[in-house]
């Protein structure tokens, strides 16, 4: 319990660094989102009173103190309320976000879960059968993948599987013209028509962060006493295998995944700008070309609370599956 | 590179060397991977290094000859507004190596400056210092990057290297803290407590020398990471477009629809590039990482009798 209230804590002092930092950085760096905006709308010849409604709109005010912003910025938050997008105006940072994390989330959460579970049995497999030949080609091909950088890797997929063969989509996260969102089976079938080309591209670059150190793991267990103990019980290899070795090695894999998780979310905005997936990272990476503050903070914002969630998550499930954790003697 | 990895080599193996008889050379040549490794990081920075005498041309110099596929003139073919392909791949390889070094090495001091304080101190120290670490380490990287960069009045390679550098650094600080807590318990710091030695001695002179190995893996890692997140930042268009490096390549090349146009040399070189420099790098880790954890040396599976003979030998040297 101890345990659990001192990790709340820090998370809390993090959220907060989180949106400290969010609210500095943009304000540090030059550039106007109001004069943007204006640009934009080729409007011109406005007042200053107009101009400075802009900027109250848009986040920026120039003639208050940065401390009252400040205040005035965390009680916005506390609101729910994260302002105007200058480049998608009039709609609300909270309304975009609300329709691009569901896109994020499932395309992240699916391509992870497949990483995590591939990666993990095949790591299993191969530190349970070290020195066979599946043990020497696979990390040496694995590490190779993990190193190629993941946008040119997506890249070139996209090349090969989408246009020359034409397997697959090319981009967007469903069929534009002929589907509508909503509860139709053809909207759903053109989703995963358009998912399986970002999944695969992610869980290829990532599977190497999961066979590797599972099978490592694996092998530092497998010369523990409890298993030496249970073949000469002598019983069956695929016991051994999964419920005294690998049980006990899966634990740093399990701590890992529910963080990997906030990461890719984070890394998920390269997979979102080459499919251009209508995602998350696609609309920070829009929004800072556009100059448009409350949205980069906003995305900024709930791509950083992923990050902290997804670890929140971790240290649960740590302290649950392990005691040592749990009664604070680390 | 080279000598970073003979020294750690020679700290971590060191009784082992001398019980073997064998020289420093030869242990680097004794691990196949970490071989393998080092071999093709200094293959790129020769080709760094040497780039004017590989190639006559300049690489950002415009010709008539676009899109021209490989031949004798153009060994990697020219991109749309006829640059040479292989002019760019070597020169760039100068700022990716560089960029990639500086920051990683600019991140390893504040990993050992924030990890080996914190361990050692403890208390309050600890307490402020990890909070700093753990509150950097959850922040999403790349994001954070991405905010910063776009910002920046100033654009190019000298922001790239300080926002990597301080987006890289927290994990290996945790580890290096850890690290330095279970060592901070044994007799030699004690010792050196004892005797009256300053705390910045105990750290940096005594309990540094002997997590080096931990310290050069960090540096390994983030010599990686920073590489391939530079790429990136470079992809979507942050860097700096005057000089030529793989990542404004790969800008250019996707830019102008290299791979639609079936300008393939323009787009698949720097990327393999940028592959088999990681892949060196992950190798040389791999083969710190064997040095340091005999269980994961031997390529035999290892059988019971082995087993016992190691298990006497961790209980001679924890006695």
């Amino acid at each position: 319990m101890r345990y659990l209230l001192r990790r709340v804590g820090f998370y809390l002092v993090a959220l907060w660094a989180s949106v400290t930092l969010n609210f500095i950085i943009p304000r540090l760096m030059p550039g106007d989102p109001a004069v943007a905006f204006l640009a934009r709308m080729q409007g011109h010849n406005i007042t200053q009173s107009q101009m400075d409604a802009l900027r109250t709109l848009f986040g920026v005010q120039t003639n208050v103190p940065v401390w009252v912003q400040y205040g005035q910025y965390l009680n916005n938050l506390l609101h729910g309320n994260l302002g105007v997008s200058s480049s998608l105006f009039p709609e609300t940072v909270t309304q975009i976000i609300g329709e691009h994390m569901p896109w994020t989330l499932g395309l992240v959460g699916i391509a992870v879960m497949i990483s995590f579970a591939l990666g993990t049995v095949i790591g299993i497999v191969i530190g349970w059968k070290r020195g066979s030949w599946l043990d020497s080609v696979l990390p040496p091909i694995l590490t190779f993948l993990s190193a190629i950088p993941y946008f040119w890797m997506a890249l070139a997929l996209v090349y090969l599987l989408g246009l020359v063969l034409n397997w697959f989509p090319i981009g967007d996260g469903y069929d534009l013209y002929s589907t509508t969102p909503g509860l139709s089976l053809d909207f759903i079938a053109s989703v995963v028509q358009h998912g399986i080309l970002p999944v695969l591209t992610i869980v290829l670059a990532a599977l190497a962060s999961w066979v590797l150190p599972m099978r490592n793991t694996m092998i530092t267990t497998l010369s523990e006493d409890y298993v030496l103990m249970a073949q000469a019980k002598g019983l069956s290899q695929k016991r051994v295998m999964f419920r005294y070795a690998a049980r006990n090695a899966i634990l740093p894999s399990i701590t890992s995944f529910s963080m990997s998780l906030g990461l890719i979310v984070g890394g998920s905005l390269l997979t979102e700008m080459v499919f251009n997936y209508p995602g998350i990272g696609l609309t920070l990476f829009n929004a800072v070309g556009n100059n448009d503050y409350s949205l980069i903070e906003g995305s900024f914002l709930i791509i950083a609370i992923a990050v902290l969630a997804a670890n929140f998550l971790s240290d649960i499930l740590n302290a649950i599956l392990d005691p040592r954790v749990r009664q604070g003697r680390s | 590179m080279q000598l970073t990895n003979a020294e750690i080599s020679s700290e971590n193996v060191m009784s082992k060397v001398k019980k073997q008889g064998q020289g420093i050379a030869s242990l680097l040549t004794a691990n196949p991977k970490a071989t393998i490794g080092i071999g093709i990081v200094i293959f790129f920075v020769l080709m760094a290094i040497f780039a004017p005498v590989l190639t006559h041309f300049d690489p950002n110099a415009f010709s008539q000859d676009g899109s021209q596929p490989p031949s004798l003139t153009h060994l990697l073919g020219t991109t749309r507004k006829g640059e040479d392909v292989f002019a760019q791949l070597v020169y760039g390889a100068r700022i990716s190596l560089l960029v990639g070094f500086a920051s990683a090495i600019g991140s390893t001091l504040l990993q050992v400056l924030f990890g080996l304080t914190s361990g050692y101190f403890g208390g309050v120290v600890d307490d402020i210092l990890s909070v700093i670490i753990n509150v950097f380490l959850v922040m999403p990287g790349l994001p954070l990057a991405i905010v910063v960069a776009s910002f920046s009045p100033v654009k190019g390679s000298l922001i790239i290297t300080l926002v990597l550098l301080f987006t890289t650094w927290s994990y290996g600080a945790r580890v290096l803290r850890a690290q330095t807590q279970s060592l901070r318990e044994r007799e030699f710091v004690t010792a050196s407590q004892a005797s009256g030695e300053t705390a910045f001695r105990i750290i940096f002179a005594e309990i540094l020398p002997n997590e080096i190995a931990l310290v050069v893996s960090n540096f390994v890692t983030t010599f990686t990471l920073t590489v391939l997140a530079e790429v990136a930042l470079e992809f979507l268009g942050l860097g700096d477009f005057s000089q030529s490096s793989w990542g404004v390549m790969l800008f250019w090349a996707q830019g102008q629809q290299a791979l639609m146009g079936g300008l393939w040399w323009w787009f698949i070189p720097p990327g393999l590039c940028i592959a088999l420099l990681c892949a060196g790098l992950t190798f040389i880790n791999f083969g710190i990482d064997e040095l340091a954890n005999p269980r994961l040396r031997h390529e035999k599976p290892p059988k019971a009798e082995e087993q016992k003979k190691a298990q006497e030998e961790k209980q001679e040297v924890m006695a």
